[in-house]
C-alpha cells in the first residue's frame, strides 16, 4: 500500500478530513451528521494516514495515546448532562445561549454532549486500531 | 413529585468511572478513588430511599420532555431500595477487590468497568421507560462481559462464550416484545404502558407478548429451562467479580420480572400458573444440581437458581404477602450470595483450591473467620431469626391464603435442599480434618499479601454479614417497606400518578 500517490495523498486528506468530520460534528443538530459519525471520520483520517506511511509515523502525529480522549470526551458529555441540574432543570435539559455564535451557530449543552461522543469515538476507535495493529 | 436529583446514583457512578479512567496508571490511586466512590455512592442511596419514604415516589423527566414522550425516571421504594442494595453490594466488592484483584486486572480497567457495571444497575432500577431499561441491560451485559473476560484465561473465555450467548439472544427477544408493544400501543413509558395495555383489544397478542416478556427477563434471571449459561460462566472470573455477578446480574432480571408483571401485564390465572410452575421447577433443578457439585462456586451458582425461583414464586401466587416475601427474600438475597461468592474467595485464598473433596480442617485452623463466614451460609438456609427465613415464612403465608398445596411442598422441599447442600458443606469444608494441600506456585495465599490487603477481604465480608443480621434481626422493619412495596405493586395507581400526574 506504500505507494508515491496514496503517501503524497495521504499528506493531504488528514487534514482535509479532520475539518470535515468538524464541520460534519457541528452539523448534526439538525441535519445528519452528529458526534458519532464526526468522531468516525476523524479516526478514518488517522487509519488513511497510517495505512500510507505506517502505524508508527501516525503515533508520532498523535502525540499523546488516543485512549486518553475515552474519559475526557466521557467527562465533557457528563458535564454538559449535569449542567442542567446546576440551574433546576432535569438531567440532559439543553441549555442554549441568548447569542448565536458567528460561524458556529447557537451553541448549547447539546454541542458540548456531542463533542463529547466525538472524543470518545475516536479515541475508542483508534485505541483498537492501534492495538490491532501492534499485533501484526 | 418531581425532583431532579433522582439519577444521582447513576450519574454519580459514571463519574467515578471517569475519574478512575483519568488515572489508568496508578492502581493504588484507584483502589482509593474506587472506595472513596462507593462510599459517596452508598451516602446517595441512602438518602434517595429516605427521601422516597419521606416523600412518596419521585420522578424526573430528562431533558425536560414530559410523559410519555421523554424518558421517564421513578424512585418510588422498590427502586429506591435495590439502589441501596445495589451500592451496599458494590462497596463490599470494591473493598473486597482492593485485597483480592490481581494488578494485571486493574491494568486493563478492572475498576472503571465495575463501576460501570454498577451504574447499568442502579440506571435499569430507576428507570420508568421500557425501551430505556433495555438500554440499560445492554449496558450491564457489556461491562459483565468484559469483567468475565478480562485476565483472559481459557476457562473464562468458554464461560464468557455461554454467557454472552443466551443473554444476547435474551436481549432479542426482550427488544421483540418492545417492539411488538410499542406497535400496539404507540408508546415506551411503562405507567403510560400500564393504561393503554388495557385498551387493547388484541388480547391474544397482548398474552403472546407478555409470554416473550417472561422468556427474555427469564433467561436473564436463570430461570428453568433456560438456566444453564449460569453454572457455567459464573465460576471462572476471580471471586470479586463473581461476587457482584452472583449478588446483582439476575436480581435485576427477578427486578424487571416483578415491575413488568404488575404494571404492564397483569398475569391471569393461566399466566399465574405457568409462572408458578416454572418457579417450582427452578426450585428443583436448582437444588438438585447443587447436590452433585463439588467445585463451591458451582454450588453456589446452583443454588442462584434455586433461590430465584423461591422470588418466582412470589410472582406466581400473586398475592399481596406472597410478594411482599419474595421482596424481602430479594433483599435478603442479593446480600448473602454477594457475600458467599466472597467468602468462596478468601476459602480459595486460604487452601488454593475450591474442591470441597481436597478442603478441610477450616474450622480447627481459623476458627473465628469460620464463625464469621456461617453468618452467610446459615442465612442462606434460613435459620431464625437469620435474614432467609422471614422472606420464605411470608411466601408460605401467601400461599397457604391462596390454598396452594403445591408452591408450599416445593418451597418447603428447596429449602430442605439448602439445607442438606450447605450442611454438607459446612461438613466438608470446615469440620471434616483436611489433608495438607501442596502449595500451587501461581497463587499468591493469604499469609503472603499485605496485611491492608488482608484486612479489606476480611473487612468486606464482615461488612456484608453485619448487613444481613440486620435484615435478620429488623426484619420488622424491612417487612414493613416489602409490604408497603408489594401493595404500590398490586395498586400501581400511585405510580402512575407520580409519572403522568393522573
Amino acid at each position: 500500500m506504500k505507494t508515491l500517490i496514496f503517501k503524497t495523498a495521504s499528506a493531504y486528506l488528514l487534514p482535509l478530513l479532520l475539518l470535515f468530520s468538524v464541520f460534519i460534528l457541528l452539523r448534526g443538530h439538525y441535519l445528519p451528521g452528529g458526534g458519532f459519525v464526526g468522531g468516525l471520520m476523524a479516526a478514518i483520517a488517522f487509519v488513511i494516514h497510517s495505512f500510507a506511511n505506517g502505524i508508527e509515523r501516525t503515533k508520532n502525529i498523535v502525540k499523546f495515546h488516543p485512549g486518553f480522549l475515552m474519559p475526557v470526551g466521557l467527562l465533557l458529555a457528563l458535564l454538559a448532562g449535569a449542567l442542567p441540574l446546576l440551574f433546576g432543570e432535569t438531567f440532559m435539559t439543553g441549555l442554549w445561549m441568548k447569542q448565536a455564535v458567528p460561524v458556529i451557530g447557537s451553541v448549547g449543552t447539546a454541542l458540548f454532549f456531542d463533542t463529547g461522543v466525538y472524543l470518545v469515538v475516536i479515541g475508542v476507535t483508534l485505541t483498537i486500531i492501534f492495538t490491532i495493529s501492534e499485533g501484526l | 413529585m418531581n425532583n431532579p436529583f433522582i439519577v444521582l446514583p447513576v450519574i454519580f457512578q459514571l463519574f467515578v468511572a471517569v475519574i478512575l479512567m483519568f488515572s489508568w496508571n496508578s492502581k493504588n490511586l484507584q483502589k482509593l478513588i474506587s472506595v472513596i466512590g462507593s462510599l459517596i455512592a452508598l451516602l446517595i442511596s441512602l438518602l434517595l430511599l429516605i427521601q422516597v419514604r419521606q416523600e412518596g415516589i419521585q420522578s424526573m423527566q430528562a431533558g425536560g420532555w414530559m410523559a410519555p414522550f421523554g424518558i421517564t425516571f421513578v424512585a418510588d421504594t422498590f427502586s429506591a431500595l435495590l439502589v441501596l442494595l445495589t451500592a451496599i453490594s458494590g462497596l463490599a466488592v470494591s473493598v473486597f477487590s482492593v485485597g483480592s484483584i490481581r494488578n494485571a486486572r486493574v491494568k486493563f480497567g478492572y475498576f472503571p468497568i465495575l463501576h460501570l457495571l454498577i451504574m447499568g444497575l442502579s440506571g435499569a432500577f430507576l428507570t420508568g421507560d421500557i425501551f430505556n431499561l433495555y438500554v440499560w441491560f445492554e449496558i450491564i451485559i457489556i461491562s459483565s462481559f468484559v469483567l468475565l473476560t478480562i485476565g483472559g484465561e481459557k476457562a473464562q473465555i468458554e464461560g464468557a462464550i455461554k454467557y454472552v450467548t443466551m443473554n444476547l439472544l435474551a436481549s432479542v427477544i426482550f427488544l421483540t416484545a418492545i417492539a411488538i408493544l410499542y406497535g400496539l400501543t404507540g408508546s415506551l413509558n411503562m405507567a403510560d404502558l400500564s393504561l393503554q395495555i388495557a385498551q387493547v383489544e388484541n388480547r391474544g397478542l397482548v398474552n403472546v407478548t407478555a409470554i416473550l416478556f417472561l422468556i427474555g427477563f427469564g433467561i436473564k434471571s436463570a430461570v428453568f429451562p433456560l438456566y444453564f449459561w449460569l453454572p457455567a460462566s459464573y465460576h471462572t472470573p476471580p471471586p470479586a467479580i463473581s461476587a457482584i455477578f452472583g449478588g446483582l446480574l439476575t436480581k435485576v432480571g427477578v427486578y424487571a420480572l416483578l415491575r413488568v408483571f404488575s404494571l404492564i401485564f397483569v398475569p391471569d390465572d393461566f399466566l399465574a400458573s405457568v409462572i408458578a410452575i416454572l418457579a417450582m421447577l427452578t426450585m428443583l433443578t436448582g437444588g438438585v444440581g447443587a447436590l452433585i457439585q463439588n467445585n463451591i462456586r458451582k454450588v453456589f451458582s446452583y443454588l442462584i437458581i434455586c433461590h430465584i425461583g423461591f422470588m418466582l414464586a412470589g410472582l406466581g401466587i400473586y398475592s399481596t404477602i406472597a410478594i411482599a416475601g419474595a421482596i424481602f427474600y430479594l433483599v435478603h438475597d442479593i446480600i448473602v450470595k454477594t457475600n458467599l461468592f466472597m467468602v468462596s474467595g478468601l476459602i480459595f485464598k486460604f487452601k488454593g483450591t475450591y474442591s470441597m473433596r481436597l478442603l478441610g480442617g477450616f474450622y480447627k485452623d481459623k476458627p473465628l473467620l469460620s464463625l464469621l463466614m456461617a453468618v452467610p451460609l446459615f442465612s442462606l438456609v434460613g435459620i431464625p431469626p437469620l435474614s432467609g427465613f422471614w422472606g420464605k415464612l411470608m411466601l408460605i403465608k401467601g400461599a397457604i391464603a391462596t390454598s396452594n398445596i403445591l408452591i408450599i411442598a416445593f418451597i418447603i422441599l428447596g429449602s430442605f435442599l439448602t439445607l442438606f447442600i450447605i450442611a454438607r458443606m459446612w461438613a466438608a469444608v470446615f469440620w471434616k480434618d483436611g489433608a495438607a494441600l501442596p502449595k500451587k506456585k501461581q497463587i499468591k495465599y493469604f499469609e503472603e499479601l499485605k496485611p491492608l490487603k488482608r484486612k479489606a477481604m476480611i473487612s468486606s465480608i464482615a461488612f456484608l454479614s453485619l448487613i444481613s443480621l440486620a435484615i435478620g434481626f429488623g426484619a420488622e422493619w424491612i417487612m414493613q417497606m416489602a409490604i408497603h412495596i408489594a401493595e404500590n405493586l398490586m395498586d400501581p395507581s400511585a405510580y402512575i400518578q407520580a409519572v403522568l400526574g393522573i
